[in-house]
Parts: C-alpha cells; sequence; structure tokens
C-alpha cells in the first residue's frame, strides 16, 4: 500500500518529465500526413458591413487550396455558436441572443472577428495569401463605450439598446427599506478592468476529416472536449456526434479561455472536410489577444448600509456588465448567476439586492476568466466593506470580523439564493493576521515612511461558489447542460489501473491528483495508476475543467466508480473465499474474510474477474465501473488574503511587499499541487490588480494587442507568496474537498487594492493601479 | 516561398544539416526541420521566453534568430539539458518542487536558469527574479520557479566541491 502517495501527500507530479524534457504533445506539436495550413481573414473594423470579398487573386497564389468565407459555411448548414445560459430578465423574459456565426456573413463586429479561412500549403503562404483578399466594407460608427452602449445604434438588429438582458436577484424592496434605515450608507463606484487571459499556448486546431468513414477528428487547446463534441454536433452541426472525435491532448494552460466554443476551431474542421486534407491552425499572440473571449469588464455602483452598531443591514448593487460583441459560451452566466450569487460574501447582510445589464459591445466577447464572477463580487464587496470601515474609522478587519457568518450558522442560506454548506471564516481571518503581522503595522509604516515610502495593507475575505454544479439548479437557472462529472476505473487484468475523467488537465496535475485519490481508494501503488482524459474517443463522457470544478465534481465521481469496483470485488472475493459476502472487508488493497486470514488481492480479484473459472455464477466478468457524479451543492472555499505594499511617492510605482493566503479548501489532496494553484491564481490577481488592462480606443481598436502593450505579471513584479490553510471538509462530497483552481485570482485583486488604498489615504484608484494613477492620485 | 539555404549547425551536440528558407525564424526551423518541439512559439516577438534557447552560449529568443543566422553556430535546447539520460539538476528541481504547471513555458525557463546559473552560480533571489524576467508563465506565479532554481544552484555547487 502507498499511503505515502496517497491523499495528502506531496506527491510529485507525473506529468512533469515530458514537459521538463521537452516532450510534452501540445495540438501544435501535432502533424498530420499531407496537412495544410490555415490562416484568417479577420475584420480589421469594429462594426462594418461586409459588401464584397474578392479572393481570385489570393486563390490563384501558387500553393493555395482554399479561400472559404461564411458564405459558403452557411452554404454547407453549418449553425450559429450557441450561448449555453439562457438568462431570464427581470419581467420573466428571456434574455436576447443574437446570431453568432462562425465566420461572420454579413457584418462584422469587433476588431478580429473571423470572416473568412484561407488554406494553403504553408503558413506563409496562408498568410500571404489572406493578405490579397480584397474585401470591401461599409465601416459603420462603432459602439465601444459600455455606457453609452444602450443609447446608441443597434449592433445587432434584433437587440434593442444593445441589451442582452436586464437581470436582477434579491429582495429590492426589503432593501431599499433597510438602506433607508441604515444609520451610514457608503457608496463607491467601481471598475473592473477587462483583462486579456494569455495562457502561454495559444489556441490551436488540427482538422482530419476520414471520407471513406465520414470521421472527423479534431484536436484541439480545450479545457471540455465533450462539451466541445457536443456544441458542434448538436448545435453548430458540423457532424453527428458518433462521427466526431475531439481530442484536447496537453493543454497550455486555459483559465477560462480555452472552455468556449470558438469560430476558428469549428472552420478549421469544416475546412478539412471541404478540401479532403488535414488542416492546421495555430494563433499568434496577436490573434488570441484580438479573439480570445476576455475577462471581467465591468462597472458597477455599490452601497453598504449599516446600523449604528455598525452591523451591514443592507448591500445595493447595480452592475453594467460588457459582453462584447456575440454572447460567448457561458457568457451571459459570469455577470450574473457567478456574480450576483456571491454578494453576501462572509458577511450575514440580511438585505441584498443586485441588478446587471448584460450589454453588446463592438468589442470581443468576454466570458469566464480564472474566477469568472466571482472575483468581480469579491471585489464589490470587500472595496465596500474597506471603505465602510475608513469611513467610520474602525479597523477594517475588526468591521469584518464583527459582520461575518458565525461557524454554528451553517448551512446557511444567503439573501442572493445560495446555501453556504460549511465554513469558519474567523478562522482564517485570524490565521492571516497572525501571519501578517497585523497589530505591528503601523511600525512598519513609520519604517517605511522614514524612507520616503508610504506603506499599506490590505484585506480580502472572499468566498466563491465551485464545483459546478448541481445540474437540477443550474438547468433551473438556464444551463444548457447537466454539470455533473463522469468518471470510470478499468482494473486491468493484470492488476493494474486505468483511470478515465471526463475533467480536462491544462496544468492543473489531474494525471497526479486522480491518481493519488484512485490508489487511495483502491490500495494500489499510485505509479500503478493510469489517467486518462481529454479524448471523446476514450472517455465516455464529460463537462471539463473550469470553476474549480474538477476534484469535487469528477474526483467524487471517481470514488464512485471505485466504490462500485471495491463492491464487485467483494462479491468476486466472498466466492473464491467462500465467504458470505457481509463478511468480506476490503482495506489497503485486499478483500479479507472479517476475523481470518483469509484474503485476496485487488490484483488477484482482478485476474479472476477477467479469467472467470472459479467465479460467481451471477456475476459478468470483467473489473470495470463507472459512475456519473451529480454534486448536490455548490463547494464554498473561502478564506482571507493579505497584501501589503510600498508606494513610491516620486515616481507612483507600487511595490507589493508580501502576500499572504490562507483558505479553507476543505481536504487537500496534494499540498504541493493546491499551493501552486494558489500562487498563480494570486499573480493573476496581482496583474489584474496593478498591471493588465485590456483597452480599446473609441473607434474599437484593441490599444492593448501585444505583450509591450498589455502587461503580464513578471517574476520580478511579485514576492514569495504565503500560503497557509483551516480547514471544514465539504460535507457533501466524499472526498470533502471543495476546489483551489481560481481562489488567488478572486481574492488578491481587492486586497491589492486595498492595500494601495490604505497606503495613499483615497479611494479614488482603480485598476489597474499603475504608476501614473497613483502617481496623479498622490499629487491630490 | 523564399529561396531555400542549407544550413549546417550543431544542436544538442548533434551536427544537423536543413534546407532553410531565408525568412524563416530559428524556432521554426527547430520544431519544423530539426523536430525538435520543446521550443515553444508563446508570442514571436521576443517578449515571453518560450522559445529560449543558447546559441553559441548566450541566451536568445528563438522566435528573434533567423534559421539560416544558425549555420556554424552551436545550439542548445531543453532537449540538450539532459545527458546520456540523465536529468539535468534544474530539470530534477523542476519536478522536486512543482515548479510548472501546463509545461509550455517551462522548456524556456530551464534554458533560461541554466544560463544564469553558468554565469553566475550563485545568484540571489532579486538576481533569479531579474534573471528570469524575460520568461512569462501565467501559470505558476513564479514562486516555485524561483525554489527550484535556488535548489540547483545549491546543489550544482555542491558537486562543484
Amino acid at each position: 500500500m502507498a499511503k505515502e502517495q496517497g491523499i495528502g501527500a506531496a506527491v510529485k507530479r507525473k506529468e512533469d518529465l515530458r514537459f521538463i524534457t521537452g516532450s510534452g504533445r501540445y495540438t501544435d506539436d501535432l502533424n498530420q500526413p499531407g496537412q495544410l495550413y490555415a490562416a484568417f481573414l479577420r475584420s480589421p473594423y469594429a462594426r462594418a458591413d461586409i459588401l464584397d470579398i474578392r479572393s481570385e487573386e489570393a486563390e490563384a497564389l501558387e500553393g493555395v487550396v482554399a479561400v472559404l468565407t461564411g458564405v459558403q459555411m452557411a452554404e454547407d448548414g453549418l449553425g450559429d455558436l450557441p450561448c449555453g445560459w439562457q438568462v431570464k430578465q427581470k419581467d420573466g423574459s428571456d434574455m436576447v441572443s443574437a446570431p453568432h456565426p462562425p465566420l461572420a456573413v454579413q457584418a462584422v463586429n469587433y476588431v478580429g472577428e473571423p470572416y473568412g479561412i484561407v488554406v494553403a500549403d504553408s503558413i506563409a503562404t496562408a498568410l500571404q495569401a489572406a493578405e490579397l483578399v480584397t474585401t470591401e466594407f461599409r465601416e459603420l460608427d462603432p459602439i465601444v463605450d459600455l455606457v453609452l452602449a444602450t443609447d446608441s445604434e443597434r449592433i445587432h438588429a434584433d437587440v434593442a439598446r444593445n441589451l442582452a438582458y436586464d437581470w436582477e436577484l434579491g429582495d429590492a424592496e426589503a432593501t431599499d427599506a433597510a438602506m433607508q434605515r441604515a444609520a451610514h450608507v457608503t457608496r463607491i463606484e467601481i471598475t473592473n478592468n477587462r483583462l486579456i487571459p494569455n495562457a502561454m499556448e495559444p489556441r490551436a486546431a488540427l482538422g482530419i476529416y476520414e471520407a471513406a468513414t465520414e470521421e472527423h477528428t479534431l484536436y484541439t487547446t480545450s479545457q471540455n472536449p465533450h462539451l466541445e463534441r457536443l456544441v458542434l454536433s448538436a448545435f453548430v452541426q458540423i457532424a453527428p456526434e458518433h462521427k466526431l472525435r475531439v481530442i484536447a491532448p496537453d493543454v497550455g494552460g486555459g483559465f477560462g479561455s480555452k472552455i468556449f466554443i470558438y469560430a476558428e476551431e469549428t472552420a478549421v474542421l469544416w475546412a478539412a472536410r471541404r478540401v479532403g486534407r488535414p488542416v492546421k491552425w495555430t494563433a499568434s499572440r496577436s490573434e488570441a489577444f484580438l479573439a480570445d473571449a476576455h475577462g471581467r469588464d465591468h462597472l458597477t455602483t455599490v452601497e453598504l448600509g449599516l446600523d449604528a452598531q455598525n452591523n451591514f443591514v443592507a448591500l445595493r448593487v447595480s452592475t453594467r456588465a460588457n459582453l462584447g460583441a456575440y454572447l460567448s459560451t457561458f457568457g451571459s452566466s459570469v455577470p450574473t448567476y457567478l456574480y450576483g450569487t456571491l454578494m453576501a460574501g462572509q458577511y450575514r447582510t440580511p438585505n441584498i439586492h443586485v441588478e446587471v445589464s448584460g450589454v453588446y459591445t463592438n468589442t470581443s466577447p468576454v466570458d469566464a476568466y480564472r474566477g469568472a464572477g466571482r472575483p468581480e463580487a469579491t471585489y464589490v464587496v470587500e472595496r465596500v466593506v474597506e471603505t465602510a470601515a475608513r469611513e467610520l474609522g474602525v479597523d477594517p478587519a475588526d468591521l469584518r470580523r464583527k459582520n461575518m457568518i458565525p461557524p454554528d450558522a451553517f448551512p446557511y442560506e444567503t439573501p442572493v439564493a445560495l446555501v453556504y454548506d460549511t465554513g469558519n471564516y474567523e478562522a482564517s481571518l485570524d490565521k492571516a493576521l497572525a501571519l501578517a503581522d497585523y497589530v505591528a503595522i503601523a511600525e512598519r509604516k513609520a519604517e517605511a515612511a522614514g524612507r520616503g515610502k508610504r506603506r499599506g495593507i490590505g484585506l480580502a475575505c472572499y468566498i466563491e461558489a465551485c464545483g459546478l454544479a448541481p445540474s437540477k439548479l443550474a438547468i433551473a437557472l438556464g444551463a444548457g447542460v447537466g454539470l455533473y462529472e463522469s468518471g470510470e476505473i478499468r482494473v486491468n487484468p493484470t492488476g493494474n489501473v486505468t483511470v478515465f475523467t471526463g475533467s480536462h488537465s491544462h496544468g492543473q496535475g489531474h494525471e497526479t491528483t486522480f491518481a493519488q485519490v484512485v490508489a487511495d481508494r483502491l490500495g494500489v501503488e499510485f505509479d500503478a495508476v493510469e489517467v486518462v482524459h481529454g479524448d471523446t474517443g476514450r472517455v465516455e463522457f464529460g463537462l471539463g475543467t473550469y470553476g474549480s470544478r474538477s476534484i469535487a465534481v469528477g474526483g467524487s465521481a471517481l470514488c464512485r466508480a471505485a466504490d462500485k469496483i471495491i463492491a464487485k470485488g467483494s462479491r468476486i472475493a466472498a466466492h473464491m473465499l467462500e465467504a458470505e459476502l457481509e463478511d468480506i472487508d476490503f482495506a489497503d488493497g485486499q478483500f479479507q474474510v472479517r476475523d481470518s486470514n483469509r484474503s485476496l488481492s485487488l490484483g488477484e480479484v482482478a485476474f479472476a474477474s477477467y479469467v472467470p473459472a472459479d467465479y460467481p455464477e451471477d456475476l459478468e466478468p470483467g473489473l470495470s465501473e463507472k459512475a456519473f457524479y451529480d454534486p448536490e451543492n455548490f463547494t464554498y472555499p473561502a478564506g482571507t488574503h493579505i497584501a501589503e505594499v510600498e508606494v513610491d511617492v516620486d515616481t507612483g510605482v507600487v511595490e507589493l511587499v508580501s502576500f499572504i493566503a490562507v483558505d479553507d479548501f476543505g481536504h487537500v489532496i496534494n499540498p504541493m499541487i493546491v499551493e501552486g494553484q494558489v500562487h498563480g491564481g494570486v499573480v493573476q490577481g496581482v496583474g489584474q490588480a496593478l498591471l493588465e488592462h485590456g483597452i480599446y480606443d473609441d473607434q474599437g481598436q484593441l490599444q492593448t494587442g501585444s505583450y509591450m502593450d498589455y502587461c503580464m505579471p513578471r517574476a520580478d513584479d511579485v514576492p514569495d507568496l504565503v500560503v497557509d490553510a483551516t480547514v471544514t471538509p465539504c460535507p457533501h462530497n466524499p472526498l470533502g474537498v471543495k476546489g483551489c483552481g481560481e481562489a488567488g485570482a478572486i481574492g488578491a485583486p481587492a486586497a491589492v487594492i486595498n492595500a494601495v488604498v490604505d497606503a495613499l489615504g483615497t479611494n479614488d484608484i482603480s485598476m489597474p493601479a499603475t504608476p501614473e494613477k497613483v502617481w496623479r492620485a498622490l499629487q491630490g | 516561398m523564399s529561396e531555400a539555404v542549407l544550413v549546417s549547425t550543431t544542436v544538442n551536440g548533434d551536427v544537423v544539416e536543413f534546407a532553410c528558407p531565408t525568412d524563416e525564424v530559428l524556432l521554426d526551423s527547430l520544431r519544423d526541420r530539426v523536430g525538435l518541439t520543446g521550443v515553444k512559439e508563446g508570442c514571436g516577438t521576443g517578449d515571453c521566453g518560450a522559445c529560449s534557447i543558447t546559441l553559441d552560449g548566450q541566451l536568445v529568443c528563438s522566435c528573434l534568430v533567423l534559421g539560416v543566422e544558425a549555420d556554424g553556430r552551436d545550439i542548445t535546447t531543453v532537449e540538450g539539458l539532459t545527458e546520456d539520460g540523465e536529468l539535468h539538476p534544474l530539470q530534477q528541481k523542476f519536478i522536486d518542487h512543482a515548479a510548472l504547471q501546463c509545461g509550455v513555458c517551462t522548456p524556456g525557463f530551464l534554458v533560461a536558469a541554466k544560463a544564469l546559473l553558468d554565469r553566475n552560480p550563485n545568484p540571489t533571489e532579486t538576481e533569479i527574479r531579474y534573471a528570469l524576467a524575460g520568461n512569462l508563465c501565467r501559470c505558476t506565479g513564479y514562486d516555485k520557479i524561483v525554489r527550484a532554481v535556488q535548489a540547483s544552484a545549491k546543489e550544482l555547487n555542491k558537486a562543484r566541491r
């Protein structure tokens, strides 16, 4: 038995040997005999009608095989890219979803929108040919400003006021009344800056079509290949599901941006069928900036009402969310059900109302990016709480502590539709404050002042809803799919184990973590377990990886499958050991007759199941089981993050001096991997707070389309990160786990900005707190 | 298609010859002609370091070097860090510290970190962070990468003594 490599052990990652030797197999590393290369025709304008596309010159170029446009795609009967989450508006009507053809046909609505695909025998030729295509556009005034958009011309003919939806959650009347009675109301306006995800591997696709069998294969950079197959089959109707295989091999990071069903991957597969040869496309970084779904981009007004004893009595939130030019796959759900539902934060605020306008603009579609709605919610709650503390002259930590949901209040039903299952928020707060040496901050500020620096400290007490999602609830709220996960365990005849999961790993280390879970449950060696994921041809079904769901939902499915293996194995063992089934115990990989020395290993039972000589009459041979796990609730990771900064008053440069994250993820399978997830999330959050901003000019041209303009966090931008934990196990899944993938990105922005605010003594600072903004704030 | 030139170069100790179009960057030559896909294109503009190699011992972005410029030069890529099947201490420490997640930036980090330790066997943490600031990683937050490089420096120095 390999307990030292089981649940809770910092096992080294199985996947790393291939990555550190350069032998990972990412989509762009794969090639097919006779393959061609694609380049896309993309709109140079934010809003224009397509009048004419002339491709004769491009087609005449040696090496060009085809120039295909949205017109031909429509002629081939391909459908639109759907939005997978139907949001109901305040008045009960459905949101207004504009048609989104994979390749634009009549009009383009954001810079970089694809309207054609060029296929040639080399990348260089494809790019050259794309330049030779002459497209006549009629330029229209772009709708770029999020505030003005609802009073501007319609981007889509069927969408009045460019409003996809006007949504609300919570009791407006009760919240207004409570706000009226409040002794103090803190009101702030917040901008949540647009982010561009920037996984280091750009999106890529390799489409293959076998005419003789009508089999379509798409290798692609996806976080959820089964969902991609489902959408391409059921909605885009590129091929029936049983003739379509989607494979997401090694995938180089996603952070949400590879969840979605995009135009390019769709067009590549379609083009491969049209030309009868494999077609490959890999996005340039410029294309990634322009055409990957972006994140965040909210404008919010928030008011927090407090009574005379500083209890929170009401929270009122009004948000305008930029959805971009089209509703991306999950774009509608992010600023609504993944955002409004988190407005209680860690607090027992009794009255909450949130309203969100989802607005179309002539910009790249906006969808889930690490945290997806929850960083935005945390930023709203934690910025207004911080501001209230400053206005009231009370310690920000004390105000938070006073209003926290106490540990004995769980399960706790919030006024915004969630039931928090468990937690101990004060425990994380206390631990973080101790690690930060919070009580001594005045001394550190004084010491920094002596060096001409302004020091500040900031807290964020965050909560997230993860483990997406209970299917019935999600579908009732508008989701187009269930959000269970599948898992399958095959004990091979020789006793080693192949595990199949519908989750997808693109950096998270599932091949290790899931192997630990199965090794632990079945009592086999860690090295005897292999995890297969990311291939619809090998894994039965799956919903993929996002929303910190993989261990809580996918891991739970594997636990259920392991239970079935043990149950069947017990029947086989009882027969072979001539014992009653009730007398068989399973532990540490052994089926044992209770109170005896008679036992069989899992391997022996597996062998017997495939060579069924001495075998129960009524039992099928083989030892392979699958399970679908549908969670009964979300999980609720929570914690306290504390940032400390020093501001250079001459330059406005903010130095992040320390960052402390104390998180409650429930039980942890691999602490080394979890720590890495927190590190990465925190630095993405620090990037949002201090560095990153996706900016369009008033003509809808992306001003931040390269790493020279879009400032990514680098190794010298961040300090050592302190990561610690508290544990309240999730009560409703078999592993007691909650999920850890997004916490860092959720807590960090508010913590960092609260620290900057503390250092500057002004509220008037928006993300990213660049040296220029900070310097201007310092000038008063 | 531009004209092709015969390029003869040493890659990870092996002499390699390939016909290289004059406008092709070395990154593409290594991936498509030599078959070494450890080098990755993260940006194509020299900003992310995922395509880092050493050229005559000098750390460069292979996306900013033409393939034909490699003629007569000596190239090391991530595939060349392993010697006789033995992992380089940096590779081992990257595994030990889980200093990678998705793995796309990792080959570049390893090559850049080796270049650092070759010229400065005892870097401070600040020196490590500055030396690796040309390499973007979106997954790890850099913390474990810095730890792994520190641990490698220690081990390499121990071996030297």
